[in-house]
């Protein structure tokens, strides 16, 4: 009791932001040649993860995703970082699925592979949201679907009293709150500092075995997944342009020019609060 | 069946009670709120789970509320997601509401995606807009750093839930002659209870409000040269009654709290004002901040993208041209 022997990370595989342009015509994001890498945020997640058997040796860490066979790089990349197993939960049934058939599949996976283990997982982390859906969901509908204590927001996270006891970024400042083993982590970036990976991490990542689940592994009702599955439907997808058409003055030509006009710019939209309005030009 | 179509619901909106006080975006989701149950034909009511009696309800009727549902108890004092999940999910069951909306802060988003899970509905996360269509909610949100505005229905399940974006909208002027109905809601003991226990809070030191909530932010990146530049920001924020925010390159290099970056992998603002300081403007950024109403550029390459969303951009140093705007400012506010 109160030993992590099992910890299970929830990543997803994302198209790279890095470097990404806009095209200036249509306003749709320039995915070169779709370079795909780990969520950012779920890079917090692994970390904190292999901290966690860094600091219970026994403990076994294994990552999960959801995603198309491809995925598998993900979790190769994690296992570089430190996880000892990489799970692609991948069918073509679960296509189109909303972040509630994402979790409901999710959920089982961690379900059968937490059985196949005797006891189930301590601890389930999970990156506080990816950066192309954006919806932040999944994890804590994962967590509810498996009937676990769910933290959100997580900035710090350590066992205590057999239990978990975390630090949560809210507006304002931090909240302290605790919840009994097995847990659900949402963790935020502030937790840690994602490791490089080393180059015996990368070789062992790269022959790792991966393990795939399909649809007909988990047992899930055919109208619980995939489009059917999901309460959610996108209707219509739209490009919106960004671009504003703003004034722009040099102050390296004309700084006092530039800084007056900046002042007046300010006093105009009424940003300056009242008995502040004059400037030097004003 | 839960969870099923009812042909007659009410719009609810999830207020966010903070240390026994209404936040503001409870007033700004009565004016989402508004539009949603006119359009449908069908009454408004706001939900308040809180530790007491307080706050009063009256505010929300002025700012459009027909009903509110006040459900309180001890247990919920601390706004424990599971547990304030939990009675919303026995007041839907009961109450029927056809529209549930919350705003996509801290609380509301983790709160809202424990409740969808648990009754199987959808969840349309941090949407800019919302409206009536074919007598239901379509819901409108940012994706893919904003690069994608996506359209989002929920044709079987009820309620139809979402969040909003803080800000996204301005709450309704108060009108206090508009009167309501106070409902009070018992929940069951079981449905209050948490898995987690409530430990304490630490407030964080810093200059004005968390940055979603700010009218005006003051951002600084790479080109602030320092950390200890980032006192220019800090003044210049609290002349213009605004906060101090970072970007991501600021933030690794230390310059600046995690809890101030914005962008993809922070914190998305909709200030009234923004001001780039030294920021080039990398498209995470602009994900996190095109939406404020107006932009101010501060930066040293004319070619920089953040000039491609700014209303005003100039050219120039970030750490001439700040001393100076705030040495004339603060000689405006001692005249």
């Amino acid at each position: 009791m109160g030993k992590v022997e099992r910890i299970a990370v929830l990543i997803k595989q994302v198209p790279a932001t890095e470097n990404v342009r806009i095209d200036p015509e249509t306003g749709v994001m320039i995915r070169e040649g779709l370079a795909v890498e780990v969520n950012p945020l779920d890079l917090h997640a692994i970390e904190e993860a292999v901290r966690f058997k860094e600091k219970f040796p026994d403990a076994r860490v294994t990552a999960v995703t959801m995603g198309p066979p491809a995925a598998a790089k993900a979790v190769r990349y994690a296992v570089a970082m430190g996880c000892d197993e990489g799970v692609v939960v991948t069918d073509r049934a679960f296509a189109g699925s909303d972040t509630l058939a994402t979790s409901r599949v999710l959920a089982e996976a961690l379900r059968k592979l937490g059985s196949e283990g005797g006891k189930g997982f301590d601890l389930i982390l999970a990156g506080e949201r990816a950066t192309d859906g954006e919806t932040g969901q999944v994890g804590p509908s994962v967590g509810t679907l498996l009937g676990v204590p769910v933290l959100t927001y997580v900035s710090k996270l350590e066992v205590r009293d057999g239990g978990f006891e975390a630090e949560r970024a809210v507006e304002g400042g931090h909240e302290r709150v605790s919840a009994p083993m097995p847990a659900l982590a949402v963790v935020i970036k502030e937790i840690n500092v994602p490791r490089l990976c080393t180059l015996s991490g990368k070789l062992r990542g790269r022959k790792a075995e991966v393990r795939t689940l399909s649809f007909a592994d988990l047992g899930l009702p055919r109208e619980s997944v995939g489009l059917a599955g999901s309460p959610t439907k996108v209707v219509k997808v739209g490009y919106p342009q960004v671009t504003r058409k703003g004034r722009k003055v040099s102050a390296f030509e004309d700084f006092g020019g530039a800084l007056g006009a900046l002042e007046k710019f300010l006093r105009a939209g009424d940003f300056v609060p009242a008995g502040r309005s004059q400037g030097v030009n004003g | 069946m839960a969870g099923e179509k009812t042909a007659k619901g009410e719009v609810w909106t999830l207020a966010e009670v903070r240390e026994g006080k209404l936040h503001s975006v409870s007033y700004e989701l009565l004016a989402w709120g508004r539009t949603l149950a006119d359009g449908l034909g069908v009454p408004l009511a706001s939900v308040v789970l809180s530790g007491s009696e307080s706050p009063p309800p009256e505010s929300l009727f002025e700012r459009g509320a027909d009903r509110v549902y006040l459900t309180a108890a001890p247990e919920l004092k601390n706004g424990l997601s599971d547990a304030c999940a939990g009675v919303l999910s026995d007041m839907a069951e009961e109450y029927k509401p056809q529209i549930l909306i919350a705003s996509a802060t801290t609380w509301g988003r983790s709160t809202m995606s424990i409740l969808y899970a648990k009754r199987g509905c959808g969840l349309t996360a941090d949407c800019t807009g919302l409206s009536i269509k074919d007598g239901a909610l379509l819901q409108t949100r940012p994706a893919i750093g904003g690069n994608v505005m996506a359209d989002i229905m929920t044709p079987d399940r009820r309620p139809q839930m979402c969040t909003v974006r803080p800000k996204s909208k301005g709450p309704l002027p108060p009108d206090s002659s508009r009167k309501g109905e106070v409902v009070r809601y018992s929940p069951r003991k079981s449905a209050l209870a948490s898995a987690l226990t409530y430990l304490g809070f630490a407030p964080e030191a810093r200059v004005g409000l968390p940055i979603q909530d700010a009218e005006v932010v003051v951002s600084g990146g790479k080109g602030m040269k320092g950390a200890k530049n980032f006192a220019l920001l800090d003044e210049l924020a609290r002349l213009l009654g605004g906060s101090v925010g970072a970007s991501r390159s600021a933030v690794d290099l230390g310059w600046a709290p995690h809890s101030s970056q914005v962008g993809l992998s922070g914190k998305s603002v909709t200030p009234r004002l923004y001001i780039a300081c030294g920021i080039s403007g990398a498209v995470q950024h602009l994900a996190g901040m095109s939406g404020a109403d107006s932009v101010i550029a501060i930066n040293t390459d004319p070619e920089a993208p953040i000039f491609g969303v700014a209303d005003f951009g100039v050219v120039g140093s970030v750490l001439e041209i700040l001393p100076r705007l705030i040495e004339d400012m603060k000689k405006g506010e001692s005249r």
